[in-house]
């Protein structure tokens, strides 16, 4: 995993503190070109890996991309799936067993189908293998190494105790996508002891690290416990706290930790983007000095 | 240990029970649900005691409290044979359909003291609590008018299949949408009284509305209106402001951010004249165990801690929902007549 990694909340209209602010991004990425050329702008930062949401629009990034394969030729993608607000809509409108109708492929009830079968047998395996390849299609011939459950999914797992789920998630990415599975979560120390429990070793996890303690659910001291005496291959997002932490002190906390594997943050400009790499190198020059000093 | 069982698991009760079989708390003693391909589901991956019939399983796992989250018609029969048995209620929203059985229900809970809660999540969030404070602390002055507004995607095309566009079994975007920013009106202004204007507006769907629009009266009679449309494609998800105008300033308030203008110097502590704003980074609490949002956590943990500390509840109660039950009544009666 790459120290720095561009996140893609700035493209969809995602603000955490204005919703007059989401809409004002929204406007400027209404044109696949403007989120391109972002995504360039970070590239030429030595930014080459890309985490997003299977959000429809990245089919069209996809797309481009593949279409200039020398160009693109070292840029990574970590898909994060699924895009929940699409699956919560479709739920609101059509029901549990409508939203799996409209979204798991061949699923027409009493085809011989492989959908079909696996919802008449309640196959849920099958029908999240479905779903998952579902999502995966926009991605085909893009290197995607990693491969992310979006935090909704995997929290809502950690809840009802169906650790089961994480697993089958975690095996099937491996043996259909020659990839390793990834887990975004708001609540890091308990999903570390689920993951331990089923025996996944060294997870590679996405969750809230920031200043603030700001959805660190169990506390900052808990998370500082669980990063310390577990491994793991952690990234850190929200990592301004949603707006409420500087950028610099922000950063500064971040490369403090030494555990942390890579920082995970999105911008729509040019400055935010160049301010916030600049800010990861110097601090991590710094603490890499302070380290070398101490051993 | 509280113990819990939870009535239907569709998309609000999957949620709930995740929260609960995460809180410390909390024993999930019984989980009921009519649909198969969901509770078969729970049966292979969970070890929790899952249950078709819900009375068999109050009958055979004796719960402190229970969450109903089914289709809003079989709220009130549900709740009923819950309270008869003394059983702590939390109830999704909106509550009652019918409203004589919403006013039996609040006259059975006062009576048997249980603790009894709906669902509606806003006045869980930060910048709508702050909101509650600043007005009653009186800083915004006489409130002169309000603003109620609603936004999001849900019907997007012409299509209808489920109980949500069936007006009989609460559906359709009055009862789903708008009934929040009726029920956060009567928390941050004032209850809402008379309903002196009313616009339904179908767009994609046949049976049901898709968009409200409302001038509406409090009790101590301030006016203003309500803008609800959940055919809206412009919002990614639901989002629901609100404004209140005062003779001392004025109250911008989302799920996000609240923006503040005061014209003196008499403001809250933490603010100024002029505009302020605050995000709901800074204003929301944390919780043990984070899902949607702090919100759906936050309303799950004060049940509970109603539960424990044997202390009524002040937030969501019955008698709040029947009266917002009653305004949306007084809304759909106004367009009939």
């Amino acid at each position: 995993m790459d120290r720095i990694l561009f996140g893609d909340n700035q493209f969809f209209g995602v603000n955490h503190i204005s919703e007059t602010k989401a809409r004002a991004i929204a406007i400027q990425f209404k044109n696949d070109k403007s989120i391109v050329d972002t995504i360039d702008i970070a590239r030429e930062m030595d930014i080459n890996t890309f985490m997003c949401t299977t959000h429809d629009r990245i089919k069209n990034i996809c797309d481009i991309i593949r279409a200039d394969q020398s160009k693109y030729e070292d840029f990574t993608i970590y898909p994060c799936m699924p895009y929940a607000h699409k699956y919560a809509n479709a739920i609101t409108e059509y029901g549990i067993i409508g939203t799996i109708k409209e979204y798991v492929p061949g699923n027409l009830l009493g085809s011989f189908l492989k959908g079909g079968m696996a919802v008449v047998s309640k196959d849920y395996i099958a029908i999240m293998e479905l779903m998952i390849d579902a999502e995966m299609k926009m991605f085909k011939n893009i290197h995607t190494p990693i491969i992310f459950l979006q935090n909704v999914v995997t929290d809502l797992l950690l809840g009802l105790g169906m650790k089961d789920i994480l697993k089958a998630y975690h095996d099937y990415i491996k043996q259909k996508y020659d990839a390793e599975a990834g887990f975004i979560t708001m609540n890091l120390p308990a999903l570390v002891n689920a993951l331990n429990e089923m025996d996944i070793y060294n997870p590679i996890i996405c969750s809230s690290i920031n200043k603030a303690g700001f959805r660190m659910s169990g506390g900052i001291q808990q998370y500082h416990k669980t990063i310390r005496n577990n491994k793991m291959r952690l990234i850190a997002m929200q990592i301004f706290g949603g707006g409420a932490i500087p950028a610099k002190e922000a950063i500064d906390y971040i490369c403090s930790i030494p555990n942390i594997n890579s920082i995970l943050f999105g911008a729509s400009s040019k400055q935010h983007i160049n301010e916030t790499a600049n800010y990861i190198k110097e601090y991590d020059r710094i603490y890499q000095n302070e380290y070398d000093l101490v051993y | 240990m509280i113990k819990v069982a939870i009535i239907g698991i569709g998309k609000m009760g999957i949620s709930h029970l995740s929260i609960l079989g995460a809180h410390p708390k909390v024993e999930i003693v019984g989980v009921a649900d009519t649909s198969k391909f969901s509770t078969d589901m729970l049966k292979k991956y969970t070890s929790f005691n899952i249950f078709n019939d819900y009375k068999k399983m109050l009958e055979s796992v004796s719960p402190d409290a229970v969450v109903v989250s089914v289709p809003t018609k079989f709220h009130s029969n549900i709740v009923k044979d819950l309270i008869e048995r003394n059983i702590h209620v939390f109830v999704e929203k909106p509550f009652c359909i019918d409203l004589d059985m919403g006013e039996q229900l609040v006259k059975m809970v006062k009576e048997r003291n249980v603790i009894n809660q709906v669902g509606y999540h806003n006045k869980f969030i930060g910048t709508f609590e702050e909101v509650k404070n600043i007005v009653t602390s009186g800083h915004i002055g006489t409130i002169n008018h309000f603003e109620g507004e609603s936004y999001g995607p849900v019907v997007i095309k012409r299509k209808q299949s489920n109980w949500r566009s069936n007006p009989a079994e609460g559906g359709g975007c009055l009862m789903d949408y708008a009934s929040h920013v009726i029920d956060l009106v009567n928390y941050l202004v004032a209850p809402i009284q008379n309903v002196r204007g009313t616009i339904l507006n179908s767009i994609y769907s046949e049976n049901v509305e898709d968009a409200v629009y409302a001038l509406l009266e409090t009790e101590n009679n301030i006016t203003g209106s309500i803008s609800v449309n959940w055919s809206d494609e412009t919002y990614r998800k639901m989002t629901t402001s609100i404004t209140i105008n005062g003779t001392k300033g004025k109250i911008i308030a989302d799920t996000t951010e609240l923006q503040v203008y005061f014209n003196t110097n008499e403001c809250p502590n933490g603010y100024t004249k002029g505009w302020n704003i605050k995000n709901i980074t800074t204003l929301s609490k944390p919780v043990d165990f984070f899902l949607r949002g702090e919100e759906y956590s936050a309303q799950i943990d004060y049940f509970i801690d109603s539960i424990i500390m044997q202390n009524k509840n002040r937030k969501n109660t019955f008698e709040t929902a029947l009266h917002t039950d009653k305004i949306i009544n007084q809304i759909k009666k106004y367009k009939l007549s």
